[in-house]
């Protein structure tokens, strides 16, 4: 093949994928958009925005191959079952991993920023934030992750070839939403409390 | 051989990758932390930020995809006439002069729709498509550079330069954004 059919195939193969990623990328830009009041109340939160964000995506991008892998090897079955355990220990250990790094980005967020000398929320409302904001996706990813691919798989497409793209753009919109559902809720937390961030 | 499927296995195998990652977003989230005050004027750009940061991850993981591929099958060759390779780099311009003008116009309609713009549709066109043809020649050549460090060290391209491509296109996406909006509003 010659340079143009190289890139002609490349093109096509890849413009699908990548546009309808787009679109989830612009939803999820449109509730950050819609975030301003919160992330300007909630100091340092764009700066996790990222770090959440790229969590979510590989978390839940390495849950989907596993998953797929699992059932192209045939030791998982293609339907939502909680007393299978290989699906509960791959469901949890996702789960379990994208709360931990969202703790760990928070404290890293607060410590760079403090030690940067920029105003920053408190390292608990930060925490909190994290906490549920990884929680709620983690859930919704999870479920999102297991109906497509098992949907996908019993319809004979092959996982492999949409679960990454299924990922990256539930990720973003669901990472995003959650993100300012968490937000809201550690400060009317604080509002009821009396104190403010 | 694959993970074994237990919650300490999988962990083992994920969390260190995972912190390393989210040390490096840290960098990207600290360039936006720079970028606030502007950010939260103008919603349009705000709205660029998720889909900008993806779309350029995107084209450096196919790129790194499909590159690794051609370097199993034996079919890449670290030349710049090489068709494989020169084919593909020609694919990620030409994907992000498609993809990024519609973005940048999308992402000021959708904020328009939901509430004020402060900036030109113009504007918001031209930070877009700027910021989107410097990250698809910059992802080219963190791909390649990557690639072939890989093939001097005789890695497996396919477990270093996807995770890596990816992340630095994410970092460089914020970057690139960040320079795209101080040069042109």
């Amino acid at each position: 093949m010659g340079i143009r059919e190289t890139a002609e195939e490349a093109y096509r193969e890849a413009l699908p994928a990548l546009a309808v990623s787009a679109v989830g990328g612009l939803f999820a830009g449109v509730v950050l958009g819609g975030m301003r009041a919160e992330l300007r109340a909630v100091e340092g939160l764009l700066v996790l925005v990222p770090a959440l964000l790229a969590t979510r995506g590989s978390v839940f991008g390495s849950f989907g191959a596993r998953i797929a892998t699992g059932l192209h090897q045939g030791v998982v079955e293609p339907r939502i079952d909680f007393g299978d355990e290989r699906l509960r220990a791959a469901a949890t250990a996702a789960l379990a991993n994208g709360v931990l790094v969202s703790l760990v980005a928070a404290v890293l967020t607060v410590a760079a920023l403090t030690l940067l000398g920029d105003r920053v929320a408190p390292l608990p409302v930060m925490l909190g934030v994290a906490l549920i904001a990884s929680v709620l996706s983690g859930v919704v990813l999870t479920a999102v992750v297991l109906l497509v691919v098992f949907a996908g798989y019993r319809r004979g497409y092959d996982p492999d070839t949409f679960v990454g793209p299924v990922v990256t753009t539930t990720g973003d919109v669901a990472g995003v939403f959650f993100l300012l559902v968490a937000a809201r809720t550690v400060l009317t937390l604080l509002g009821a409390l009396g104190g403010g961030p | 051989m694959p993970t074994e499927w237990s919650v300490r296995a999988i962990t083992r195998a994920m969390l260190p990758v995972l912190l390393v990652l989210a040390l490096v977003e840290l960098g990207s989230g600290l360039v936006l932390g720079a970028l606030e005050d502007r950010l939260l004027r103008s919603p349009s750009l705000l709205v660029l930020v998720p889909v900008t940061i993806g779309t350029a991850g995107n084209l450096g993981s196919i790129l790194a995809a499909r590159l690794s591929t051609a370097f199993h099958l034996g079919t890449l060759s670290f030349d710049p006439g090489d068709d494989t390779l020169a084919g593909n780099a020609v694919a990620t311009v030409a994907l992000a002069v498609t993809l990024f003008p519609v973005i940048g116009l999308g992402a000021w309609s959708l904020a328009a729709l939901v509430g004020r713009t402060t900036l030109a549709p113009g504007t918001v066109l031209v930070v877009a498509l700027s910021a989107g043809v410097a990250l698809a020649v910059l992802a080219v050549a963190v791909t390649l550079v990557t690639t072939y460090a890989a093939y001097r060290l005789s890695l497996d391209p396919d477990d270093m330069v996807i995770p890596v491509v990816t992340n630095v296109c994410d970092v460089l996406g914020v970057v690139v954004l960040f320079a795209a909006v101080v040069v042109f509003t």
